[in-house]
């Protein structure tokens, strides 16, 4: 058993001690980088950090979840309220806990639910919470937003690079793992899966409520970047949109790919936005629709062992 | 006392009643043969057994124990493996961790290396060898059909539920798979196979059970279930209609 384990882990080395160096790289830019440049990469890393935590449970399942902005609303809303008792890092495992708290009992619920009908309930819960909120906050507080505690843009991106650290690792064992590989099965076909042993929903809901986490951590950093926040900031629907729309724009089979989607769609946002400001949405959506046309996993698909799966199709072919 | 046993099972899906009243015994060690003609109820049945859709009403009891209302994963780790009428491989991943995959969950506790091992076990006996590192798709339709029952065979199952396992395949493939079926019921696995190839039938049953439009029509050796009249009545006269 050990022996293929170390082969793998030899084989990966090369690509994990890239990561760890790239990784270690972006860790010294605010020594000398803009202010500006610290911001928009805190952005970049957070977007990375959505998509590969949309990817770690709706890539493997195939089942798509647009809560990602309720679960990053709760995240903010964490903030909020103990922004100016707690120190940054305390808050955002407050905000993780809080989201998978929710992800798990809503999960119970809906991952009975398959295909569009999942999707659509995940869609509604970013509306429920942001109703829900937005009526306790006036009955009860008598108040629609709240200033949130600032920490500083430097702290900002520390915060986020250690998620995105923790979460890179977090997705590479989980894969890994049996759990890992129980959740690809659910994604080839869920009725095979229950029915060779696989405790299906137990499998969904824990990655559910892992990935959520993420989403909560993420959310309770980025609210501390916005001096004010309204239900309507909070539960923003593009941030269930764009995790997704960058995870399949990397492409979900491989652990990086929500990274690269990420960093490649902020790059075109912030182009498109400073150049076309009035076409950029337009711009954007065609780039989304021929991706998914053209390269249906992803970026990172097109360079995935490819010259191996053109001999696999020939006796395919021939038979 | 039998392996598995179901007592007055029912299903209704809409105004239809898709399992209707129905008894039945598997011995330990047997293989037992479920016939009928389309739409008689056949694989709701073994929807019914593999947990797949809860029962109506009725009783299932295996190894002496109630199991009615239990996940399918539960049943899968008592002992309870099944194929589907059509194939539900996993296409995505190779013929060995296809099965792999069945090894590491079938069985609580099994380690990673005891996995590999019935892995390949369960690859060398039912003959795919050779197609051991190759993609689902490289499989030809006997091929799927055989890693089909590899994925339920590596959960270690006490009794095998076969769904059309023969269908589609050519009468030396047919030959192939009723070796194969023998050969897992010599290694003590009791067996319930749904089949329409009436020779395979005929050739590795030791009891034939006849549902018609729901109903236990008949049940006996194959020999006098081949020579009933209500039998060949509906069966054949089903099929020729
Ligand atoms: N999930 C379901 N929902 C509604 N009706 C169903 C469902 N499953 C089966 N049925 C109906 O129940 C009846 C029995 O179907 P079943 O699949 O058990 O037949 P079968 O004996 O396996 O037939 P075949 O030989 O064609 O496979 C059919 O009328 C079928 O349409
Ligand atoms: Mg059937």
């Amino acid at each position: 058993m050990g022996n293929p384990g170390l082969r793998l882990d030899m084989k990966k080395s090369v690509p994990f001690a890239i990561v760890a160096a790239a990784l270690a790289a972006v860790a010294f830019l605010p020594r000398f980088a803009s202010a500006y440049s610290v911001v928009f990469c805190s952005s970049v890393i957070m977007y990375a950090a959505l998509s590969l935590s949309y990817a770690m449970f709706s890539g493997p399942t195939g089942y798509v979840s647009l809560a990602t902005a309720a679960f990053f609303g709760v995240g903010i809303y964490t903030s909020a309220f103990f922004g100016k008792s707690l120190p940054l890092p305390a808050l955002m495992i407050a905000g993780g806990v809080f989201s998978s708290v929710i992800a798990f009992a809503v999960g119970a619920i809906t991952l009975r639910l398959r295909g569009v009908y999942f999707t659509i309930f995940t869609f509604g819960l970013v509306e429920l919470l942001k109703h829900f909120v937005l009526w306790t906050e006036t009955t009860f507080a008598g108040t629609r937003g709240r200033t949130v505690a600032s920490f500083g843009s430097v702290t900002v991106f520390y915060c986020m690079l250690a998620l995105l650290t923790a979460l890179l690792l977090a997705a590479f064992l989980l894969r890994r793992s049996r759990v890992g590989k129980a959740l690809s099965a659910i994604g080839e076909s869920e009725d095979a899966a229950a029915h060779i042993g696989i405790n299906t929903t137990a499998v969904k809901l824990l990655a559910f409520s892992l990935s959520s986490f993420a989403m909560g951590a993420a959310g309770a950093v980025m609210a501390t970047r916005w001096a004010y926040i309204d239900p309507g900031i909070a539960f923003n629907s593009l941030m269930s949109f764009m995790p997704a729309l960058m995870a399949i724009f990397g492409g979900t089979d491989r652990l990086l790919g929500p990274v690269a989607g990420a960093i490649v769609f902020a790059a075109l946002e912030e182009q498109l936005i400073t150049r076309f400001p009035s076409l950029y949405m337009i711009i954007f959506g065609a780039i989304m629709i021929a991706a998914i046309l053209f390269m249906p996993s992803g970026v990172t698909g097109l360079i995935r062992r490819r010259p191996a799966k053109r001999k696999e199709d020939v006796p395919v072919g021939d038979s | 006392m039998g392996i598995l046993e179901g007592r007055a099972l029912s299903k209704r899906f809409g105004g239809r009643l898709a399992v209707d009243d129905v008894d039945f015994d598997l011995e330990d060690g047997e293989i037992l043969g479920l016939i009928g003609p389309n739409g008689a109820g056949k694989t709701t049945l073994f929807n019914l057994i593999s947990g797949a859709i809860t029962p109506d009403s009725g009783a299932i009891a295996f190894e002496g124990k109630s199991v009615g209302g239990l996940a399918p994963h539960r049943l899968c780790r008592l002992g309870i493996a099944r194929t589907f009428q059509k194939a539900k491989n996993f296409p995505g991943l190779s013929v060995y961790d296809n099965v792999l995959t069945s090894a590491q969950f079938g069985k609580k506790g099994r380690s990673d290396a005891a996995a590999r091992e019935m892995t390949e076990r369960t690859i060398e006996f039912v003959g795919l060898g050779p197609f051991l590192g190759k993609s689902v798709t490289d499989l030809p339709l006997a091929g799927q059909k055989r890693l089909e029952v590899a994925r339920a065979l590596a959960t270690a199952p006490r009794v095998l539920l076969l769904d059309e396992v023969m269908a589609g395949l050519n009468p030396s493939e047919v030959g192939g798979a009723m070796e194969l079926i023998a050969m897992i019921n010599e290694s003590g696995v009791a067996v319930i196979m749904i089949e329409h190839v009436m020779k395979a039938i005929m050739g590795v049953c030791g009891r034939v059970m006849v549902l018609h439009h729901g109903q236990k029509l008949a049940e006996g050796a194959p020999e006098d279930i081949s020579r009933n009249p209500a039998v060949i009545e509906v069966y054949l006269g089903g099929r020729r209609a």
